[in-house]
């Protein structure tokens, strides 16, 4: 019976359903790679001008004031560096540090409560996040010290906030990978639990964790509305020094979204939005291709059985 | 069992049904639409949007059949949409650039600039804040980054926080050519860099509000008993004036400027008729109640 070939009426039909969904399957395979080969031509293909007409002793000058013709994008860089390095530093060890507790230590109960909870942060839209740092978090931040509440500073609380549940699910993933044999043996040899945690379980994580890095990373660049409304937008390059992150600053994407609606199509300061748009790809893509790189690097050792 | 659509197909189809309509929607702007009712679609300045919202809605009473649909987004918003044609009418709080005049008639579109109402600007600081009257010298000086601390200034021993509307903002180029140039054309100053630029009026409104080193302008329209008006002299030598209804009407505050509705050709129907009640008694009322400053009426 078990030789016998399948129904020959049924046959057919079930592998012609079966070349549909592999082909559907190819297709949606094929067609993430193909949108993002069009978005990167179509950014080319409007922002190249920027590259072609301005002398790129101009376009690395101090000063964005695009209606007078004066398109210096270093304000720009900086601003977004600024605020993506300040959230970064606040949202990677306490990301790293909750998905430790909420894998490693925490009783289940408390899991079960704390996951979803936090799931429902990642759902929180970025403009309503934004109206609060507005209301509520510049005025905190003003009345400590600074010039004026809207900061890079503020930013990137906000973008730490807002990138804290990637970086939680992603590590937690991470974490929950590496197998209970690891742990078991090396609380067996007498390891505390920190220890087991700090020298067996992150290391065997680490290429996970780098991801959860990586593409919090990801998330605090690309953010928009949050940062146009807690900023400042002032295009302006602080003096070097801790002061730096309590400044206003003007970020890329509150350039692009700000003044988008007013630019005139086909114009210099149009070619240049989409040029900054191009500068903003190339950085995300160079993020992702330097996380999957350190990634590989790891997984290679690993498998040739080096050290965990 | 098997309907002849595919469930997926009929969401499909309902999508491009409702995408269609939508475009159609926007197509009928300044045409009659269904029913013998006239939609006016109105955009642009955001110093205007409110009174370009009280104009449409008393004019709705008078004229039910008109419906004049009103959004904001700044001046140079409204230009660009009315030379795309997506709009009847640009509200617009400075004059139309050369460059913007060019690309319409490069599209085929020859604007007409209406002034409808006079707007002064206020120069505003935070109540708290010992300031209350300068020069346009010293403005200049100020929003250009030359006098950088309140105490030159007669205040507190303090840095100036500078605030700014957005550089789509006609506010913005008005300030820009009227103070911060002083009205010279050949003079190539501009904002400091570390103006704060605002998307909104409520953004510099909030700012001032919060802020006790903070300075900013917005349309006297919009300014509230939260803030402070600062008196301008046009110079030295000149008497220092508030901005109100009275001295923008007769000339002696010295930053007031036109605003301005813009149609794609000389109006005709709906249009000319919204825009004659505009500036006419009825819709100058408005202006007045809203704190801009009317016309004069002859």
């Amino acid at each position: 019976m078990t030789t016998a070939p399948p129904h020959p009426s049924g046959a057919p039909p079930r592998r012609r359903g079966e070349t549909a969904i592999e082909l559907l399957i190819w297709l949606a395979g094929i067609s993430a790679i193909a949108i993002v080969a069009l978005i990167f031509f179509f950014l080319l293909r409007e922002g190249i001008n920027t590259f072609l007409d301005i002398p790129l002793r101009q376009l690395f000058g101090v000063r964005w004031y695009p209606i007078e013709e004066q398109f210096g994008l270093m304000p720009l860089l900086v601003g977004t560096f600024l605020v993506t390095i300040g959230a970064v530093i606040i949202a990677v060890p306490l990301g790293v540090v909750a998905a430790i507790y909420l894998g490693e230590i925490a009783p289940l109960w408390l899991r079960e409560i704390l996951k979803p909870l936090i799931e429902i942060l990642a759902g929180i839209p970025s403009i309503v996040l934004g109206f609060l740092g507005w209301v509520a978090l510049a005025p905190i931040i003003q009345n400590a010290g600074a010039p004026t509440g809207l900061t890079a500073f503020t930013g990137s609380l906000l973008l730490a906030y807002m990138s804290l549940p990637t970086i939680i699910s992603i590590s937690e993933d991470a974490l929950y990978a590496v197998p209970k044999e690891y742990r078991d043996g090396s609380l067996a040899i007498g390891a505390t639990q920190w220890q087991t945690i700090w020298r067996v379980v992150l290391p065997a994580a680490r290429s996970g964790l780098v991801i959860a890095v990586m593409l919090g990373i990801g998330r605090v660049i690309g953010e928009t509305m949050a940062v146009l409304m807690v900023t400042g937008n002032a295009a302006n390059i602080p003096n070097f020094g801790l002061s730096m992150f309590f400044s206003p600053v003007r970020t890329m994407t509150a350039t692009i979204a700000a003044e988008m609606g007013e630019v005139a199509r086909g114009s210099l300061h149009y070619s240049v939005l989409f040029g900054i748009g191009l500068i903003l790809f190339l950085i995300t893509f160079t993020v992702n291709w330097l996380a999957t790189r350190l990634v590989g690097v790891e997984g290679a050792r690993r498998q040739q059985g080096g050290r965990l | 069992m098997r309907s002849p659509i595919h469930p997926l197909a009929r969401v499909a189809l309902a999508l491009l049904l409702l995408l269609t309509t939508g475009a159609a929607c926007t197509r009928s702007a300044g045409q009659t639409a269904s029913g013998g009712e006239q939609a006016i679609q109105n955009k642009g300045s955001d110093t205007m949007v409110n009174l370009a919202l009280a104009w449409a809605e008393a004019y709705r009473q008078q004229s039910p059949d008109v419906a004049i649909a009103v959004t904001g987004g700044g001046s140079g918003t409204g230009i660009a949409a009315l030379i795309n044609g997506t709009v009847d009418i640009a509200n617009a709080s400075r004059e139309m650039k050369e460059s913007e005049i060019e690309e319409a008639r490069a599209k085929g579109v020859e604007p007409i600039e209406h002034v409808v109402a006079i707007d002064a600007l206020a120069v505003i600081v935070n109540p708290a804040n010992p300031v209350s009257q300068l020069t346009i010298d010293q403005l200049a000086d100020i929003f250009t980054g030359r006098i950088t601390n309140w105490q030159e200034l007669g205040g507190d021993d303090a840095g100036i926080i500078l605030v700014s509307r957005e550089t789509n903002s006609g506010t913005h180029v008005y300030f820009l050519e009227e103070v911060v140039r002083k009205g010279d054309a050949e003079n190539t100053d501009i904002f400091a860099p570390q103006t704060m630029l605002m998307p909104s009026s409520v953004g510099i409104t909030s700012e001032i509000q919060r802020n006790p080193y903070a300075i900013g302008y917005d349309g006297l329209g919009y300014v509230t008993k939260h803030e402070k008006l600062i008196a301008v002299a046009r110079d030295a030598a000149s008497p220092f004036v508030l901005p109100t209804v009275e001295s923008g009407a007769d000339g002696t505050y010295p930053i007031a400027r036109d605003l301005y509705m813009i149609t794609a050709g000389e109006p005709s129907g709906a249009i000319a008729d919204f825009i004659a009640w505009i500036v006419g008694p009825a819709g100058q009322q408005i202006v007045a109640d809203l704190g801009f400053v009317p016309l004069s009426q002859e």
